[in-house]
Order: structure tokens, then sequence, then C-alpha cells
């Protein structure tokens, strides 16, 4: 069985963001692999460790820095790595339909019984490639997955929901994103880091599988407003006031 | 609000600006995908426990098994020895990082790495097959025995002899300051084989007239076992002699310059850490109704200690980068290097306590610590003394 995961570059969780006229200021910025995409590599090689998948490979789309991803994701266990090159900005310009559609072909040309990938990215959170992949492959799919077991090419799936949690069963190929809880992945070890280098790296313009139509076009990008500070009230009434007047709450 | 590695969502307040580690001069992708690993190893795995390691005296061995996972402790161990096969700017990137998590078991990483680059460099085929693979899991763990309590700066002077007897040597003599000493498993030992001629012997740990001193108290490395090692009629096969007979000196020599900035190297990632500490509190105290990040005087102390800290980084990196080139100028910046950061990063560290006024004195704030540990650094491998020696030798030769 083999498996596509899809990872993203994103900007590192942990920096303060600048904001410019044309968006985030990108320049000099530390970036790193999207945490849920890194859960879903994760997930894929503990998957091949069961011996329930046999190959996993992962794919990017961005501008030649994104390799790292690709590097990381072979370092953590991947067997092979597929970059789409675009010199398009990844976080604007690179929107879930046009990936989903880019994915749509790439399983196609390799045929792939399931399709890993993080429930959403931390720079737009669009929470919407996974969905739409899977409709436009017309295959199952398992949002939000916090748990994953695969028997005999059924997959069995825990999806954290606002409700609580829900288990969905489907038989394979599907589509599964990635939740937080799903796994904590591993460090890549100084030996794995030097292995992924001769493991297979495959380059394609993006141009080749499909094209960015810039269909959401972003109109403003804001920091959000500074936390002002709170106020310690004397008793119930006085906290009504503040919630009605101020907060305007009711 | 961050999302970091052990998924706890820390609501803080986010800082732009220098990033210690963000200093990428010298290094290429696989330096920094190797420094990610293990930043992201120490700040996970180290940094929760250092304070309590050091409290308890703890010496960590599990954790020092994951590093050995990580590939940490056979660095730069050839690949066809078992080791990973790097080289000394890695290793240097490694342990900068990881010591940002705990210095104290990163510089008993760097001696394991050291006692594995001796058996690999020296041994013969035999007790690297014996040993290579048990340091690089820390199934084994190592100890390098040079100094005595008469001979430290003065190494040559040292009085441990091994005299031959049938095919055994027969060791008597004091090694001290021994980190690792009753702990680990087998001992590096520097020992006079005649009169001029210094060796290199293995001793394994239950070999009858190996004694050990009790555990040092200490003002810092708390973490890490430091005893006197004892050898009393100590009687070991002549095959444990690692190379030759008299060439001890030379190997020593051989793993000094490496051993220096894998020191230095521990100081810069613990001054980092005491950096850090000091810019966020200098956002977060305020006095006479202002942070302290207002006030010039302190502002001069902080642009001095970046100053110094990253001085001291791109010395330890150019170092690194000679031994790895041969370069014959490798041991002049060793030396340079070593005396250079050693010093610079007890000072950040220091300075950084003071920023905290009294709050610095505490142990909760975590600076007194690094203080502590780094304060050794000026002194081991190598008094700073002795490196001024060796710069100036070289300089005027």
């Amino acid at each position: 069985m083999k498996v596509l995961v899809a990872v993203k570059r994103v900007v590192d969780s942990g920096i303060k963001v600048r904001v410019k006229p044309d968006g985030i200021d990108l320049q000099g910025v530390k970036m790193t692999i999207n945490p849920f995409c890194e859960i879903a590599v994760e997930e894929a090689v503990r998957l091949k460790e069961k011996k329930l998948i046999a190959e996993i490979v992962a794919v990017t789309i961005g501008p030649k820095q994104g390799a790292e991803s690709l590097r990381h994701a072979l370092a953590l266990g991947a067997d092979k790595a597929i970059h789409v090159t675009t010199e398009a900005r990844i976080d604007q310009a690179v929107q879930p339909l046009d990936v989903a559609n880019i994915l749509a072909k790439l399983v196609e040309r390799d045929n792939y019984n399931l399709v890993l990938m993080g429930k959403q990215s931390i720079d737009d959170d669009f929470n919407q490639t996974g969905q739409m992949l899977a409709g436009l492959l017309d295959w199952p799919q398992a949002t939000f997955a916090s748990n994953i077991q695969i028997t005999d090419g059924i997959a069995q799936v825990i999806r954290e929901i606002d409700g609580g949690l829900q288990t969905v069963k489907f038989k394979l190929p599907g589509v599964i994103t990635c939740d937080l809880r799903l796994n904590q992945p591993r460090f890549a070890s100084v030996p794995n880091i030097m292995k992924a280098k001769s493991k297979p790296l495959e380059t394609i313009p993006l141009d080749k599988l499909g094209k960015l139509h810039n269909s959401i076009q972003i109109t403003k990008t804001e920091a959000p407003a500074i936390r002002k500070g709170g106020a310690i009230v004397e008793n119930v009434d006085v906290l009504l006031q503040k919630l009605r007047n101020e907060a305007k709450l009711f | 609000m961050q999302i970091i590695r052990n998924r706890v969502m820390v609501n803080s307040i986010p800082r732009f600006g220098f990033k210690y580690l963000s200093d990428s001069t010298f290094l290429n992708e696989e330096h920094l995908q190797i420094q990610k690993a293990a930043l992201d190893f120490a700040k996970e795995k180290m940094a929760p426990y250092s304070a309590e390691w050091d409290k308890k005296h703890h010496f960590p061995k599990d954790v020092l098994r994951e590093l050995a996972a990580m590939g940490f402790s056979t660095i730069y161990v050839k690949q066809e020895s078992g080791g990973v096969g790097l080289d000394r700017l890695t290793a240097s990137v490694i342990f900068e990082a990881l010591s940002y998590g705990d210095v104290t078991t990163t510089a008993y990483l760097t001696i394991q790495n050291m006692c594995a680059y001796m058996v690999d460099q020296f041994g013969n085929e035999e007790q690297k097959k014996t040993w290579i693979p048990r340091f690089g899991t820390f199934d084994a763990f190592a100890s390098y025995c040079l100094t005595e309590p008469n001979s430290g700066s003065d190494s040559k002077n040292m009085k441990t002899f091994a005299k031959k007897d049938g095919n055994d040597y027969v060791i008597n003599g004091s090694k001290c300051f021994i980190s690792g000493g009753s702990v680990s498993d087998v001992y590096l030992l520097m020992c006079k084989t005649s009169e001029k001629d210094v060796s290199c012997i293995l001793v394994e740990k239950g070999t009858p007239g190996l004694s050990f001193g009790k555990l040092e108290d200490k003002m810092g490395w708390n973490a890490s076992p430091t005893a006197m090692v004892l050898f009393d009629n100590v009687r070991v096969p002549q095959s444990n002699l690692l190379g030759k007979e008299g060439n001890g000196f030379k190997m020593a020599m051989s793993a000094l310059d490496g051993g220096r900035i894998n020191i230095a190297s521990c100081s810069l990632g613990g001054a980092s850490f005491a950096f850090d500490l000091a810019k966020d509190y200098l956002h977060d105290r305020k006095q006479f109704g202002q942070p302290l990040a207002a006030f010039q005087g302190l502002q001069f102390k902080f642009a001095d200690m970046a100053t110094n800290l990253v001085t001291s980084r791109l010395i330890v990196r150019q170092a690194a980068q000679m031994i790895d080139n041969s370069h014959p100028d490798k041991t002049l910046y060793s030396a340079m290097a070593k005396r250079y950061a050693t010093d610079s990063c007890f000072n950040v560290a220091n300075e950084a306590l003071q920023l905290h006024g009294g709050y610095g004195y505490l142990s909760e704030y975590q600076i007194e610590r690094i203080v502590r540990d780094l304060r050794v650094h000026q002194i081991l491998e190598g008094t700073n003394e002795i490196m001024k020696v060796i710069i100036a030798r070289n300089l005027l030769k």
C-alpha cells in the first residue's frame, strides 16, 4: 500500500509575525514544516513500522526552500519525495482548490491508496484542502483524526469534533487529515538526516500538473488588536453593567 | 499563542529581534537540520529537567541513552567504525544546541565522544569492535583519566605507573576530578609506562584493585558524578593498551584541540540560555515606572553581552572548521576559542544574573545554575592560563 503525505512549509509558530501592506513579512523569517503536516508524516511512518503500508511519498508545493520540509519528512522516515516547484507565495497564491487539483493529478499518476495531510496549515488556517481533494477524487474522507486504525483495507478513524469524538469507518482509498492529538512526532536523528540525503527527490514544475487561479484575493492583512488590560470588579452588579455597556455582550 | 513540541499552548508575549542560535555563518543546510534536531531535543527532553538534575545530583543515564539514539555520542567517529562520521563543526553545533537545555549532561556527552574518538583513531580492530558500538548506544559509559592530585596543568609530571608483568600491566596511582568516576564502565587511563613514556590503557570497572573516592561535592556540574579513581595493583592484559606505548601524549594532543572546541561549545549554549532569560526579564521587570530595557546602563551591558556571545560563537566555529580542514593554525585557534568563549560566556551568564537583581540569586530563576555550571569551563580541558601559554607560544615561535 502506498501513502501520499502532503506537507507545507510555513512560518515557524514561535516567531512574532510582522505585517506589511502586501501581507506577512517573510523576509529572513524562520520557516518550518507545518506542525499538522509533521504529525501526518509521523503517522505514515508509524503505519509503515506496523507493516500496514509499504511506501511513503512526501510532496510539497513551493519554491526551492520548500525542499527543507521534504528532507525533514525523509529524515522522519518517508521513502521518496516530490517537489512541485513554483515561485508563487505559498502563504497567499497557493490556495486549497489549486493544491487539491495538483494532488489529485499525482494520485492518478502514482496510484496511492491513502492520502494523509495535516488538518490545516497554521498560516492560512483554511482547513479545506483535504476535503476538496477527497471530493475531486470521489473518495471517502475522515478529518481531524486523533486515531487511525487500518485493517484489511478498511480505515477506522476517530475524529475530534466539537461534540466529542466520532468514529468513522471506510474502505480505502481515502483521505485522512490529522489533528493535534494523533501522535507526537519523533526527533530526526542524525543518522536518519544523513540517510535522507540519498533518498529520491523528484522535481516537477507546477505548470506540468496544474495552474494557480488566485480565485481568492487577499484584500487586507492586519495584526490582531493589542490586548487591553482587564479590571477587577467589586460585585456582580458592576460586572453585569460592564458586560452590557463596555463589552456590549447583551 | 505558541504551539510548542510538547503540545502546551503557552500564552506568552512574543518578541521581535535577535534569536540566539539564528546565526548561521559557516553552517550549511545539513548543519541547520541537525541543529534543529538537537535544539528540539534539548528543549523538550533536557531543559525541563535541568534544575531537578542539578538539585538532586541526578545523572540522567536514560536521557544520555536517548541522546545516543539520536546519534550524538559518536559524532566524529568514522562511519566504518560504527560512528556517525560527521565533522567537528557539526559536533560544535550539536553541543551548543544541547547545552542550551542542560550544560552538565552535554559536557559529559563530549567526554564520551572524545573517548570514542580516541578508540577509533588509535585502537586496534578488536578494541574498536568491542567498544565503539557500546559507546554509540551508551551501553558503556566512558571516562578520561589524566589529571592527578599533584599534576594538573603539569600533566607530563604524572605519577600513575603501569609496570609490565608477564603479559599484563600492573597499575598503581590515582587520578582525580574524573567525570563519570565510579559510574563509568571503562576508563581511558593516561599513565606512565616508563620514566618518560606516557601511554593510554583501557581499564574496565570491576577490575580488582580499581576503586573510587567519594563523589565530589562541586559548585556546579552536579548532574555529572565526579570522583577520584584509585589504582592499587590493578592488573590488566597488555592488549588493553590503546595505540603504541609512549604515544600517549601525542594521542592526548590530537584529541585536545577538539576537546577545547567541545567545552567552548557547551559554554555557548549555556550562555545563550542565560542571555534569553535576561532579555525577557529586561522587558518584563519594571522599576521607576519603566521596563528595565529602557535604562541605558542596562542597554549597554546587554549590548556587550550580545557582542561577546556572537563573537565567541564565531571563533569557536572557525576553529572547528580549521580542525576539520587540518589547518596548520588549528591549535592556535582552538586555544583562542576555548579561552575567549569560556571567559566571555561565563561573564554573559554572570551579567545575566546581575540583570535579574535579587531574583538572579534564587535557584528558581535558573540563572545561578548556569553561572555555577559554566564556571568550571574556564578551568578544565586546560586552564585558560595554559591556553594563553599555548597562544603565545604559537605566536612567538
